[in-house]
């Protein structure tokens, strides 16, 4: 076969250098088996070592490989480039996130906002049970579908309200929140709901959607985050209500 | 040394992407919702004033402009309506045991149902 070829038109930006952001041209050789992945691996291996990127599993389970695929935020080992050649590729770093460098963001604004609502098992009695807490499958059922996120901040990509409302905590955020409020093992709801129940915090959403849309594990953080709406709207009444009842 | 470099969301996002303009679409029909409010307001305002005043109200409403208006408001407000009613199923998911609805059947009986209930009642006083 001829060496048939793609171009990849990829992102760069040095924080230590001069220069503007630029996008660099890279020739890499298709194969119709290859992801974005493998093209970019290629590029650091064969053509520019300096080219920086995230990843790590290659197999749409770490969270690691997001990034904007023709402007679209995507899982690049899960982006096939059979499904553009013989058409050029772009490939930039993640929107709505500072670039620390070429294809790299900065999750730190993320992880502040994940660590924020306490996305772990919170129990009033620290002695654990014997065993396990035991759950029914309907149970297991209420969360299941929100606990299979990977953290991979495709959704922060998708949404256009995220970069102008600083203390919107974002569709993974707040699904992660949620995903343990309906946990029935869980007792931390009121303690969560001290960052959940922020001005902004669900309400800068205004269901765009789009979070839902690019979710790569189905997750639905946009019901999760209208979910946590009625939840947060229901709390807000019962503390007006009955003040002297438990928040 | 620069640092991390900002990229904000493009400011002409909602432009870009069908899923991005369809709700715009949405969002904008509120617009008309809010004014009907406001009409229906003015008309009971105008009801309160006598039979003259509010039998002008009523002519004028004859116009075609009026009717047109009216007919434009009436597609907002069902777009915006059946937007809404299948969206419901991801605010509300209905679960029997480990089985979620199907999103169809919630969106039928928490939206379309009610509304063409609550039409219906109305179509009957009006013509009864
Ligand atoms: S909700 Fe989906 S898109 Fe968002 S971080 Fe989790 S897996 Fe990624
Ligand atoms: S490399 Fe792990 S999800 Fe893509």
């Amino acid at each position: 076969m001829a060496d048939r070829r793609i171009t990849l038109e990829v992102f760069r930006y040095r924080p230590d250098g001069d220069g503007e952001a630029t996008i660099q041209d890279y020739r890499v050789p298709y194969h119709e088996h290859w992801v974005v992945l493998d093209a970019l691996n290629w590029i650091k291996d064969h053509a520019d070592g300096t080219l920086s990127f995230r990843w790590s599993c290659r197999m749409g389970v770490c969270g690691s490989c997001g990034m904007m695929v023709n402007g679209e935020p995507r899982l690049t080992c899960a982006v096939f480039l059979k499904d553009y050649y013989p058409s050029p590729i772009r490939v930039e770093p993640l929107i709505n996130f500072p670039v620390e460098r070429d294809l790299v963001i900065s999750m730190d604004d993320f992880l502040a906002k994940l660590q924020a609502v306490k996305p772990w098992l919170i129990r009033d009695d620290e002695e654990p049970p014997e065993g396990e807490y035991r759950q029914t499958p309907s149970q297991l059922a209420q969360y299941k579908q929100f606990s299979m996120c990977i953290n991979c901040m495709l959704c922060y990509a998708a949404c256009p309200e995220i970069d102008g409302i600083p203390d919107f905590l974002g569709p993974a955020a707040i699904a992660l929140a949620h995903r343990y409020n309906l946990d029935s093992r869980d007792q931390g709801q009121s303690q969560r709901q001290e960052a959940l129940g922020g001005e902004e915090a669900v309400w800068g959403c205004t269901f765009v959607g789009e979070c839902t849309a690019v979710c790569p594990k189905n997750v639905d953080p946009a019901g999760a985050i209208q979910q946590a709406k009625v939840a947060s709207t229901k709390d807000w009444y019962r503390h007006v209500l009955l003040p002297w009842g438990k928040r | 040394m620069r640092g991390p470099l900002r990229r904000p969301f493009p400011r002409d996002w909602f432009v870009r992407k069908g899923a991005y303009r369809r709700f715009m679409v949405r969002e904008m029909t509120s617009v008309f919702i809010g004014g009907y409010i406001v009409f229906l307001l003015v008309w009971l305002y105008r009801m309160g004033q006598g039979p003259e005043q509010y039998q002008a109200l009523v002519e004028a409403m004859r116009h075609p402009l009026a009717v047109a208006l009216h007919m434009l408001a009436l597609a907002a407000a069902m777009y915006h309506s059946i937007t809404w009613f299948n969206l419901t199923p991801a605010v509300m998911p209905l679960r029997i045991g480990e089985d979620r609805l199907p999103n169809v059947v919630v969106a039928i009986t928490m939206g379309y149902l009610p509304w063409m209930a609550v039409s219906g009642a109305i179509l009957w006083g009006v013509l009864r």
